[in-house]
């Protein structure tokens, strides 16, 4: 040992192994570089996140001062116009709300029941093994072939025409493949020992499910539903595919109506040269994005509900 | 000698390739306690899941032999695995109560079984039996989770009581809880054999000399020892239990 009688232990002090020695030698413990190496990476993350968050940020901000303006109770009350001054988003406000509810009825249903099957019910063959995959593999593909098949199937052969149940069955083909893969892992989540509490009373795999899988599994199967409701309410171009009108100066009757819904008003305006149209664009999607953030504030929570109840 | 009420015969059960339980031979008495004892992975747990076909829920768990409820085949393909868990109940190792309240966990059971009698009533003889009526009987709608880890286990066991079964199958039942709670559990048990058939596999040799009538000691899946608990420990005939009740290995 050197002659000082307090030893330091800060960073760039010989370290101790330093004045060792024999075996004790060995070792170079580079202090400085593995703190530094730490600071890059933390900066790294940090301007990551700020990053993102900036662009969303400019995004938002320069949407609200274009359109800010227009954005008032005639905007939201009128039908849409050939004068940007006159023109609402009355008729695409009615037609996403009765998208959205069509398409939550028939996804939300068939979407749980098909993950419970294949969660709970399914053996494990390599027909299973191959439909897990795709379904996975589903959820990715791009939405326009949705439209497509939508028109093919829904509007021609089902003969639904361009109409609301057309498009909310389009929708909900779309964003099955997220509600099954998300209440599969809500199901997966639940602890055996609950299962088996249960059939060890003499329940049926069914009486087991109703009464406790899918309780428990509840919170998960909504935050499934809440993110793929938020991506049906953005969708366009599969509903642009099956011919959603952007002019409609009426409000649908029944599901059998032709409708428009808030992104394609949005798009419709956007393509437009004038200057005018693109101002209440920006406010068409402060609507849509207000609609958005408060039914996902909604469905957190009931969800929130749910996970303290059980 | 009371009737018995379960036997086996010539008993295997195996996980793919490996075999987990070997050629078991084991008949028990109504109304008795029976203790399986063995070191860790003998396939006491294993066996005692064969009484009740908890072992369908294994992936890959496969049984060759007889398991034998009141003469009947439990194996049998006619025989419907619902009905023998509803009249042979199970505590596990680890409480499990439903996440709801005290009450739905004791009724759920009796009302998906199409119990016809007062559910209230049910409710707190069931409690009673279980010896946590008075900690609870104010409390009968908040959560069973809510309660000690002892008291969860007794829940479990008036859940089990509740459907009227004629077995009960514990799989260590009181390897989660503390010294305290392991005291009325055995009381409990002791209390229960008036009515109930019990098997318990235990970890615990000492709680298996305390509340058990027979010993089943097992060892890497043989049944290697069965008789009166008190020959068992005292006078084993296999060198094998001698030095394992002796604490010699395990």
């Amino acid at each position: 040992m050197s002659g000082d009688t307090t030893m330091s232990l800060t960073t760039n002090s010989p370290a101790l192994a330093a004045q060792a020695v024999g075996e004790r030698a060995r070792w170079n413990p580079r202090l400085a570089q593995r703190h530094f190496a730490g600071k890059i990476f933390f900066a790294l993350t940090l301007l990551s996140v700020v990053f993102a968050v900036a662009a969303l940020i400019f995004l938002l901000s320069t949407i609200w001062t274009d359109g800010v303006e227009k954005l008032n109770l005639a905007f939201l009350t009128s039908f849409p116009s050939r004068f940007a001054a006159k023109a609402g988003i009355k008729s695409a406000i009615y037609g996403s709300v009765y998208i959205a509810v069509f398409t939550f009825l028939f996804a939300v249903p068939v979407g749980v029941a098909a993950a419970v099957y294949l969660e709970e019910f399914a053996t494990d063959t390599r027909l299973r093994r191959f439909v897990d995959i795709n379904i996975a593999n589903l959820a990715g593909v791009p939405s326009i072939v949705y439209g497509m098949l939508g028109l093919a199937v829904f509007v021609r052969v089902c003969n639904f025409g361009r109409s609301i149940l057309s498009g909310a069955l389009t929708m909900a083909v779309l964003i099955l493949p997220i509600i099954i893969v998300a209440s599969r892992e809500a199901l997966k989540a639940v602890p055996r020992s609950i299962r088996l509490a249960a059939y060890g009373l003499g329940a049926t795999r069914w009486q087991t499910i109703r009464a406790h899988v899918l309780p428990a599994a509840m919170p998960g199967v909504m935050t499934g539903v809440i993110l793929s409701m938020s991506r049906a309410a953005g969708e366009t171009a599969p509903l642009l595919m099956i011919g959603a009108l952007s002019y409609v100066a009426y409000l649908p009757d029944g599901p059998m109506d032709g409708f428009t819904v808030l992104p394609i008003q949005v798009f419709n305006w956007v393509s437009r040269p004038q200057d005018e149209f693109h101002q209440i664009a920006a406010a068409g999607i402060i609507v849509l994005l207000a609609v958005l953030l408060a039914t996902n504030a909604v469905a957190i929570v009931i969800r929130y509900r749910f996970q303290r109840d059980s | 000698m009371a009737a018995d009420v379960l036997q086996t015969k010539d008993l295997n059960v195996s996980y793919g390739t490996h075999r987990a339980v070997l050629d078991v031979n084991l008949t028990i008495p109504e109304r008795s306690i029976t203790a399986l004892i063995g070191p860790s992975g003998c396939g006491k747990s294993t066996l005692l899941r064969t009484f009740n076909r908890m072992n369908d829920f294994v992936p890959g768990a496969k049984v060759t032999g007889n398991v034998l409820f009141r003469g009947n085949d439990i194996y049998e393909r006619a025989t419907d695995a619902v009905l023998i868990r509803r009249q042979i109940g199970m505590v596990f190792q680890k409480p499990n109560p439903f996440p709801s309240s005290i009450r739905k966990n004791i009724t759920w059971g009796p009302k998906v079984n199409g119990f016809q009698g007062d559910l209230d009533q049910l409710v707190e003889t069931s409690l009673k039996r279980a010896a946590l009526w008075e900690e609870v009987k104010g409390k009968l709608d908040e959560s069973g989770l809510a309660l000690s880890g002892g008291q969860q286990q007794r829940l479990c066991i008036a859940r089990t009581i509740a459907m009227d079964p004629d077995i009960i199958l514990m799989d260590e039942p009181c390897s989660a809880l503390d010294p305290a709670s392991t005291l009325k559990i055995e009381r409990l048990i002791l209390e229960l054999k008036e009515r109930f058939t019990i098997v318990i596999v235990t970890h615990n040799m000492q709680q298996a000399r305390r509340v058990s009538d027979f010993t089943a000691f097992m060892y890497q899946g043989e049944l290697v020892e069965y008789g009166a608990t008190a020959d068992v420990f005292e006078a084993p005939k296999m060198d094998l239990t001698r030095d394992y009740v002796s604490g010699r290995f395990g």
